[in-house]
């Protein structure tokens, strides 16, 4: 039925239809929707069922915990901000859902466009790689982030960080991360502070107003952190109750929409490393280099720098550190691609991040600037690696 | 100095080759154990020179001219004593041009009475051992690195690198080709010995009963494909490098030049092992190199209506050749799969299928030990640029970094090539990376055309 449909309408977009403008369009969602029936014309006869579209599709399954529990997190956070005392589980949904939809409709509608007309532009296939993009970004971002703001910071990071380099697999730097330092950069007035990671407003009728006139702070956990003064740090949650770790562990604290639960990131790792589309390299190597100057910050604490009095468990729970470890630095294209050089890239991000978040006043969190900063030295640390592989034959050659 | 002298013993009797990283894909069609071969006598034979690398093919013989088993068909334009011979007596049926009037095969048309070939004898030094394997077709069916040719006459080999395993999919293992014929290879084995300054290495199973001569060194070899290159076992002894020469050559090629020594002549039959998801009876079958395949799988191949790819050789490295083509180098398998350009499949990439064949962990195929696939000619996906990393790595058993050097190869930097290790490697050694892939490349025609790059830059 939709094959004879698509068969009927395929004319129109091959060369000299009068739809030919379209046809990357058309092949993309033609190609989704049943395998292409190409065949291998040299070397090999069968090919593994593994393609870049299961890929793509099994890291946005594994963003989905992330996804659901942003959404019930941000409703949570709106209820308790605006003095609600009862918090029914699907109001408090829909309240996340309406929340972050026009986020994801933004995003997705103006990468992929882009994605659309560079590949009708180059005569090339629509590539997936935006199908993960679309979804980090608005998961990486606060919820307040106006929605131009996302739709110019996405068009900039898929222009500039992506099809400039030639488009998915190519490009240096994460395009979610640079999506998100663009808008932290361009617009740090939105992007940090107390009203940032609250949502504020009611919507359709859901939620309440959040007065933070009214002793209602939404400074996230790192936020606190950062201004603490003396030498007690004393965390709270937006209406002033003590917060402790296992809260921040299941993510009901203030932060950017999908970072805030470590329990629902560990699901989406879970996911990622059993079907190995992700590095399990870089990710332990990420938490390890975390934990690591986690534990010389803390051993070396001080009122200077009051993040280094929190202890290297916690440097992994708050903020975006676990996020960035499971889904961002992970990403293999802008990671390191050599098996040693994951270990050293995986172990260098975590160190920065926290170095940071620690030692760097002006930013609460680290995670994003490490990951942007290791993306840069990838290709060095895969230099060095591919050296000491030719070092080797060149010494055999001598010998 | 113990040790020194312990490792001089040891290395003359037998040494072990374990490889790691590989994959044995477990594909539907494979010949049952059982002793039943049945035999087939070709009408029309036909020689490809396509399948020997760094041959330049020139015409020895015409249209209609009628030939002894074993006489020239082609030469080689800058080595003319290096021939391409017709395994059968008989008549020149055509010579098939392609595009530019290149060569793309001679057919020769089998004469029904059966003579008996011509004898010449082989000299005892090495020079006309040379001489005699050039001239007597069985010098194109070795290879030498670097490149992956045809060995060029002028070079003597560091080592020779025998293989006595075909570790492809679906392949009958070499010793059983070669069964009865221990004369001959010791025969072969010796002379191989006489060419090359250094060492004779015959690669086989811990159970193959091969006989293995003094100098030759016996190396037994264990793990999945590739583990039967003889490319592989190469790097995992002794790694060519920069200006050195090696030979490759498989047992069977080994018994045939034992047989010229000792009769005079070249035995040119061969187990064909007809094998694939398509086929109604996977069988042995034994025929004669270059044959045509339509007698050998006719009758045997699934009537259901789909289209079919037939394949000279196995599921990686083969020729699709169609039913009216012919065996390909090194002629010892058939394979026939779904041709599957006939197929819609919703969603492929979202399916949970058992019989989806992948390596990942995303495929419900891969928790079902044992089970076997019948997977189609289809990509399976867009042709992508390289995003996943280390999927090559884990089916590459040799210490070159395959994606490094395919990237060297791609922007045709012969400097980052040479220090990446293409001499090497060969294409088949690529095979499994590119069934791998996930950005479904063309792997083994990129190292190709970088090997004929090279060669043609250097020389």
């Amino acid at each position: 039925m939709l094959r004879k449909y698509l068969d009927r309408v395929k004319p129109h977009f091959e060369p000299g239809g009068k739809l030919h403008a379209f046809h990357s369009v058309f092949d993309g969602f033609e190609t989704f929707l049943y395998t292409p029936t190409s065949t291998s014309s040299s070397g090999v006869h069968i090919h593994d069922s593994l393609d870049s579209k299961r890929v793509m599709i099994i890291v946005v399954l594994a963003l989905m915990p992330c996804l659901l529990f942003g959404m019930y997190n941000t409703g949570y956070q709106n209820f308790l901000g605006s003095g609600m005392t009862e918090f029914p589980f699907w109001s408090v949904m829909a309240y996340g859902f309406l929340a972050i939809l026009p986020r994801i409709i933004v995003t997705y509608v103006v990468g992929l466009g882009i994605e659309f007309v560079v590949a009708q532009w180059r005569k090339e296939e629509i590539q997936e790689g935006f199908l993960v993009t679309g979804i980090l970004v608005p998961l990486i971002c606060p919820i307040e982030t106006p929605i131009w703001m996302l739709a110019v910071a996405t068009a900039f990071a898929v222009i500039f960080a992506k099809e400039v380099f030639g488009g998915t697999g190519y490009n240096v730097f994460n395009v979610a991360l640079v999506t998100r330092a663009f808008l932290f950069f361009a617009y740090p007035a939105s992007m940090s502070g107390d009203h940032a990671f609250i949502s504020a407003n009611p919507i359709c009728g859901l939620g309440g107003h959040v007065n933070f006139a009214d002793g209602v702070s939404g400074a996230t956990p790192l936020g606190q952190v950062a201004t603490t003064v003396g030498d007690k740090l004393h965390l709270t949650n937006i209406v002033g109750d003590p917060l402790s770790l296992w809260d921040a562990f299941l993510g009901l604290i203030p932060g950017s929409f999908g970072e805030t639960s470590t329990l629902c990131i560990l699901i989406g790792a879970a996911i990622l490393l059993f079907t190995g589309i992700a590095s399990w390299r870089v990710m332990l190597s990420v938490v390890a280099g975390g934990l690591f100057m986690g534990w010389i910050a803390n051993l070396c604490q001080t009122p200077t720098y009051p993040a280094s009095m929190l202890s290297p468990v916690e440097q992994l729970v708050f903020g975006g550190f676990a996020f960035a470890a499971v889904f961002m630095a992970t990403d293999p294209v802008t990671a390191a691609r050599t098996t040693v050089g994951k270990y050293v890239y995986g172990f260098l991000t975590g160190v920065i991040a926290i170095l940071i978040r620690v030692y760097n006043n002006g930013y609460p969190e680290g995670a994003m600037l490490a990951v942007l900063l290791m993306n840069a030295f990838a290709p060095l640390i895969d230099y060095c690696v591919v050296q000491a592989n030719v070092n080797r034959r060149m010494r055999r050659l001598k010998a | 100095m113990l040790l020194i002298l312990y490792n001089r013993i040891f290395s003359l009797m037998e040494m072990t080759v374990n490889i790691r990283r590989g994959l044995d894909l477990r594909l539907k069609g494979g010949v049952e154990a059982g002793p039943q071969v049945k035999s087939v006598a070709p009408g029309l034979v036909a020689v490809c020179p396509d399948d020997f690398p760094g041959f330049t093919p020139k015409l020895a013989v015409k249209e209609g001219q009628t030939i002894e088993e074993g006489a020239p068909l082609l030469f080689d334009k800058i080595n003319p004593d290096t021939m391409l011979v017709s395994p059968v007596a008989g008549t020149v049926k055509a010579v098939v041009r392609g595009d530019r009037r290149k060569i793309l095969r001679v057919e020769v048309e089998t004469t029904p009475e059966k003579s008996a070939p011509a004898t010449t004898s082989v000299g005892s030094d090495a020079e006309a051992l040379r001489l005699a394997l050039r001239r007597s077709g069985l010098w194109v069916m070795m290879r030498q690195l670097p490149y992956d040719i045809v060995p060029e006459p002028a070079a003597t080999p560091r080592d020779i690198f025998v293989t006595a395993i075909d570790s492809a999919p679906l392949a009958v293992d070499l010793p059983r080709s070669v069964e009865g014929k221990s004369a001959e290879i010791e025969a072969g084995l010796k002379a191989l010995a006489t060419l090359t300054s250094g060492k004779v290495y015959v690669g086989m199973r811990p159970d193959a009963a091969i006989p293995v001569p003094d100098p030759a060194v016996k190396v037994v070899v264990k793990g999945s494909h590739p583990a039967g290159n003889a490319g592989v076992l190469a790097a995992n002894i002794k790694p060519v490098n920069k200006g050195e020469t090696i030979w490759k050559l498989d047992i069977v090629t080994v018994a045939r030049m034992g047989h010229l020594i000792l009769k005079g002549f070249v035995d040119w039959s061969t187990l064909v092992a007809v094998t694939g998801s398509e086929v109604k009876t996977p069988c042995l079958v034994q025929t004669v190199a270059g044959a045509q395949i339509k007698p050998l799988i006719e009758g045997n191949v699934n009537n259901d209506g789909h289209h079919h790819r037939i394949i000279a050789g196995n599921v990686l490295t083969g020729t699709a050749t169609g039913i009216d083509g012919f065996l390909h180098y090194p002629y010892r398998q058939i394979t026939v799969i779904p041709e599957g350009d006939d197929v819609n499949e919703f969603m492929g990439w979202a399916s949970m299928s058992p019989e989806k064949m992948s390596v990942s962990r995303s495929f419900l195929s891969r928790f079902l030990p044992g089970k076997k696939f019948a997977p189609d000619a289809r990509l399976l996906g867009g042709r992508r640029a390289m995003i996943m990393s280390g999927e090559y790595d884990k089916v590459f058993p040799m210490d070159v970094m395959p994606e490094p050097l395919l990237k060297a190869i791609m922007s045709r930097d012969i400097d980052r090539m040479e220090q990446l290790g293409i001499y090497e490697v060969s294409p088949e050694d690529f095979a499994l990376c590119e069934y791998v892939d996930p950005s479904k490349t063309e792997i083994q025609k990129t190292v190709r055309e970088g090997l004929d790059y090279l060669r043609k830059e250097l020389e």
